[in-house]
Formats: structure tokens, sequence, C-alpha cells
């Protein structure tokens, strides 16, 4: 049983570093919110996996408060953020 | 230990959602344009973050604390769709996607609203 938990942190982990090239090179500001989003997921998931694992309860509240403060997060950025300039790749901008 | 059935299940339902968290990782990265990129990160955010909390929650079966979890996925069920939807009108209006992938754009012919 032990190797399903390490199988599931492996892919976890490499798919937060995946996820994480995109939030530092993402061409625009919305690439990035989503790619934070789904980096945000990603950290849910591991913790929940974290506490199947590990039979620990305390961390299911940091789930429960990393779903609402990405929310909060994500409007923000999608209301306050300042238009992406110009690119020079042909797309319009 | 002896593992019960319920825990092989929680184990596969785990992994099941990491796969998913996976693929959606390659496909944030390898997608062309901003709407792709949206398309393929839903897949972690509800499905494999409701099947990671699911295979949790069997397996703390009896915790006071699977409340939480519950919580949790109700949450985010309800606050993905607010996320996206501001998150593609915005991409729409800046254009921020590629015209040649689409194969019909509704807002063109019935109006932004």
């Amino acid at each position: 049983m032990n190797t399903v938990w390490t199988i599931s942190a492996v892919l976890l982990t490499a798919a937060a570093a995946i996820t994480m090239f995109r939030l530092l090179a993402g061409p625009g500001t919305l690439d990035r919110l989503v790619a934070l989003d789904t980096f945000v997921a990603v950290t849910m998931c591991a913790i929940g996996t974290w506490a199947a694992f590990s039979l620990d309860t305390t961390v299911t509240y940091s789930l429960t408060a990393l779903a609402l403060i990405s929310f909060v997060g994500s409007v923000s950025v999608a209301r306050f953020r300042v238009r992406d300039k110009d690119r020079s790749d042909g797309r319009r901008p | 230990m002896s593992t019960g059935i319920l825990d092989v299940l929680a184990a596969a339902l785990v992994l099941g959602g990491s796969v998913l968290a996976l693929t959606a990782a390659i496909g944030v990265v390898r997608f062309p344009d901003t709407l792709s990129r949206m398309h393929a990160a839903t897949k972690p955010q509800v499905l494999g973050l409701l099947l990671v909390l699911a295979g949790a929650a069997i397996r703390l079966r009896g915790h006071a604390d699977v409340g939480m979890l519950i919580l949790a996925g109700l949450f985010t069920i309800i606050t993905a769709p607010v996320v996206a939807n501001r998150v593609g009108q915005l991409a729409y209006r800046e254009q921020s996607f590629r015209d040649d992938l689409l194969t019909k754009d509704e807002i063109i012919e019935f109006g932004d609203d």
C-alpha cells in the first residue's frame, strides 16, 4: 500500500513542478492566473494525499482555508489586474 | 496492518486524482492559448480534487474532521465556476486565444452581454 502513496506523491510533485514552469514563463497575466489556480489545486490534492497517508486530520482545515483563499485571490487578480501590453508574436493585445 | 477493501478503494481514488493532476499540469504547459489552458486546468481543480478528497474521506472514515474534507470539496465546486467565468470573459475580451483553434464563436453570433 505504501507504493501507491509514493506513486501519488511523485505524480503530484511532478505536476507541481511542471505547473510552476507555466507560472514563471506564462506570456500573459491570465496564463499565470490559470497556472496559479492549477498549482493551488495540486497543492490541495497533495494535502489530501498526505491526510490519507498519515491519518493525520489536523491538515484538513488548511484544505478548506486554501479553497476559499484561492478563490478570493483569483477573483482579485481578475478584477484589479492591469491589461497586458501588445505582444510581438502577431496576436492582438 | 490488515488492508481492508476500503483502504484499497481510497488508495485507488487518490491515485486517480494524482494522475489527473499530472495530466492537467502537462496540458497547462503544452496547450497554446489561455482558453485551452483553462480547459486543461479545470481537471485537477474539480474532478481530481474531488477524487483525492473522496479517497481521503474514505481512509479517514470515522474521524470528526471528515466534514472539513466535504466542506473543502463543496467550496471548490461553488467557487471554481465563478473564477472560470471571470477569467474566460477577460481572456475573450483581450483576444488572448487563437482564432484558428475556435470551431464556433457564439459570443460574436449572439452578442457579448
